[in-house]
């Protein structure tokens, strides 16, 4: 698959060819810290493949999405860059030493995406208590103007709604001020407004220059939020590049039609198409540009009940994540 | 080449002292614990029950060692309570691994051993409540028999041994689901309890529960904790039972937290 670039740059439509010595230059080389370096890393539990081979270089100051859908193997990845869990093959540094060590000297902190607060302490006794877990923190008032749960001090944790415990989770990630911060699924099941607040209070302390990473199965979060985004479907990356890149791979449009006795390779012949699908009496095309496969088909075959509809990255999303398509997208980018 | 230097630096940082430990950690582990009425309620109020109810008023004439029989009844039962306070401390463990807290604390500094220091130090303080509890009720109905430095030296050491179980808590806490812990746990307490000779003196037990009581985690703590009391002939095997069976519960705690993570 053309499509899967495990190089470090964000670039995931030119050919891996193009650059061996820079990739070789930020794997290995010279005295640039690399943030996260996965190598050939595996995780199974029992006969389950969470992780099949995963290659990936994160460089300070990147803001990184793991897309993909749940199952996807983004929170084993995760767990396995925090050493939450011993990956069943391949190496793992963070800033050049392993996870734990990493974790100890507060280079790296995390929101995780299940439970993890104590019900019967409140919100700022929450944050005092993690605070004092750490050789150096922030304050404890700071972090919390900055996740924004200053007002809530004193508040039982139990009593907050999802959106305020994940800021408190947030606030806590923040103590350390640590160059590495992830957040694994870090809006699921908050509303709108939540979700909305959650990243203006990110946003607001990405531009401090810290490396960020989160795993979301939210495409507008990756979109708005990550500078590069990794797909990952089936404990694989499927794709990597930047969220412009990934929207010229959802360009294009869908022509659906009624077509009986359609052939394949008459219709490939037509200027400007991408794919051809033949379902029965539907055909379904993809192209660059529709229109003039439109007017040839109405024109010159017998279809009707023609339907265009534009490829969203919805659709670049599906057809990543899932096993059989990715091999036409490959093609696609091959053929231009 | 910002971010790289202040790497540098960032690279540079030191890991917590002691493991993450903290006193300000403590006290609000304590603050947490002092908040749950019902906790409190088995820890303390029900010890002071089970004494009310168990002594009577033959054993304030029949002498042991340096006091009475009513003192030894109070040993007992204060050593029952302390040994539910701290067991319940571990077990809220696992109360915490189902809330995702221990998680949570594996993407922070703190070792598994300062974390197992916290939680047992919280129990202790908690166990204090319970000895106090018991030992000024058994001043207040003017029963008890013993000279004052042995009501000290045994509330320390009911204090200290209860320390056994706050490990056990944190063992039995990781290895069940938090569901159902609290009730097995109590009823493991009061099997270990009669088995070691808590509610009946073991000295009064027939040959073969004897050699079985021996065994059991409590025994070797009850017989230490009366000995200022009783005196007489000292037996290492008290030691023993109490170093094997609290190795035993540290080691399976500590492997179980480090376990913790592992998803299915």
């Amino acid at each position: 698959m053309a499509l899967r670039i495990a190089a470090p740059k964000y670039v995931m439509v030119t050919m891996p060819s193009s650059s061996p010595a820079i990739v070789q230059a930020f794997e290995d080389g010279g005295n640039e810290v690399i943030a996260v370096q996965l190598r050939d890393v595996y995780k199974s539990f029992g006969s389950v493949q969470a992780v099949s081979g995963v290659d990936l270089t994160i460089r300070p100051g990147e803001i990184l999405a793991f897309l993909g859908p749940n199952g996807a193997g983004k929170t084993s990845t995760i767990d396995i860059i925090l050493g939450l869990s011993q990956p069943s093959a391949g190496d793992v540094k963070v800033y050049g030493m392993k996870p734990r060590h990493a974790i100890a000297k507060g280079l790296v902190s995390a929101v995780l995406q299940t439970g993890g607060l104590l019900k019967d302490l409140t919100v700022g006794e929450t944050v005092t208590y993690t605070s004092q877990l750490f050789a150096v923190s922030r304050p404890v008032t700071e972090v919390m103007e900055r996740a924004d749960i200053a007002g809530i001090s004193d508040r039982m944790v139990g009593k907050c709604s999802g959106g305020e415990q994940q800021r408190l989770r947030f606030a806590m990630a923040l103590l350390p001020d640590p160059e590495l911060l992830l957040f694994d699924e870090p809006t699921q099941g908050m509303d709108v407004e939540g979700r909305r607040d959650f990243w203006q209070a990110i946003r607001g302390d990405a531009e401090r220059g810290r490396t960020i990473v989160f795993a979301t199965h939210y495409l507008e979060e990756a979109d708005a939020f990550a500078d590069r985004i990794v797909f990952i479907s089936k404990g694989r990356i499927v794709a990597d590049g930047t969220a412009a890149e990934v929207k010229a791979l959802a360009s294009g449009r869908t022509i659906r039609a009624t077509l009986p006795s359609a052939d394949a390779l008459s219709l490939h012949a037509i200027p400007g198409v991408d794919q051809v699908e033949i379902r029965g009496e539907t055909v379904v095309i993809h192209s660059g540009d529709t229109d003039a496969v439109a007017r040839r088909l109405l024109n010159d075959t017998s279809a009707r009940d023609l339907e265009i509809t534009s490829r969203g990255l919805e659709d670049a999303f599906i057809a990543l994540t899932n096993d059989s398509i990715p091999e036409f997208a490959a093609d696609r980018r091959a053929s231009q | 080449m910002t971010t790289q230097s202040n790497l540098a630096v960032a690279l540079r940082r030191p890991v917590p002292p002691m493991g993450g430990f903290s006193l300000t950690v403590l006290r609000l582990e304590v603050r947490r614990l002092l908040r749950n009425r019902l906790t409190m309620f088995f820890a303390i109020v029900v010890p002071v029950i089970f004494f009310l109810s168990f002594r009577s008023s033959a054993y304030v004439h029949q002498r042991i060692g340096r006091g009475n029989e009513t003192a030894f009844e109070l040993i007992s039962i204060a050593l029952f309570g302390a040994v539910f306070a701290t067991a319940t401390g571990g077990v809220m463990v696992s109360i915490e691994r189902a809330l995702g807290w221990s998680r949570q604390l594996r993407v922070t500094p703190i070792t598994p051993a300062a974390y197992i220091a916290i939680k047992m130090l919280t129990s202790l303080v908690i166990a204090a409540g319970a000895v106090g509890a018991v030992y000024l009720v058994g001043l207040a109905i003017n029963q008890v028999l013993m000279p004052t430095a042995v009501w000290i030296i045994t509330g320390i050491c009911v204090l200290i041994g209860s320390l056994l179980f706050s490990a056990f808590g944190l063992f039995i806490g990781y290895l069940l689901p938090s569901e159902n812990v609290t009730g097995i746990l109590s009823l493991v307490i009061m099997f270990c309890s009669a088995a070691g000779g808590l509610f009946i003196p073991a000295g009064s037990f027939p040959h073969t529960y004897m050699v079985v009581a021996e065994f059991t985690p409590l025994y070797g703590l009850n017989e230490l904790v009366h000995y200022p009391l009783v005196g007489g002939a000292f037996a290492w095997l008290w030691v023993l039972n109490c170093v094997i069976w609290f190795g035993l519960f540290v080691l399976g705690a500590a492997w179980k937290f480090r376990r913790d993570t592992d998803r299915v």
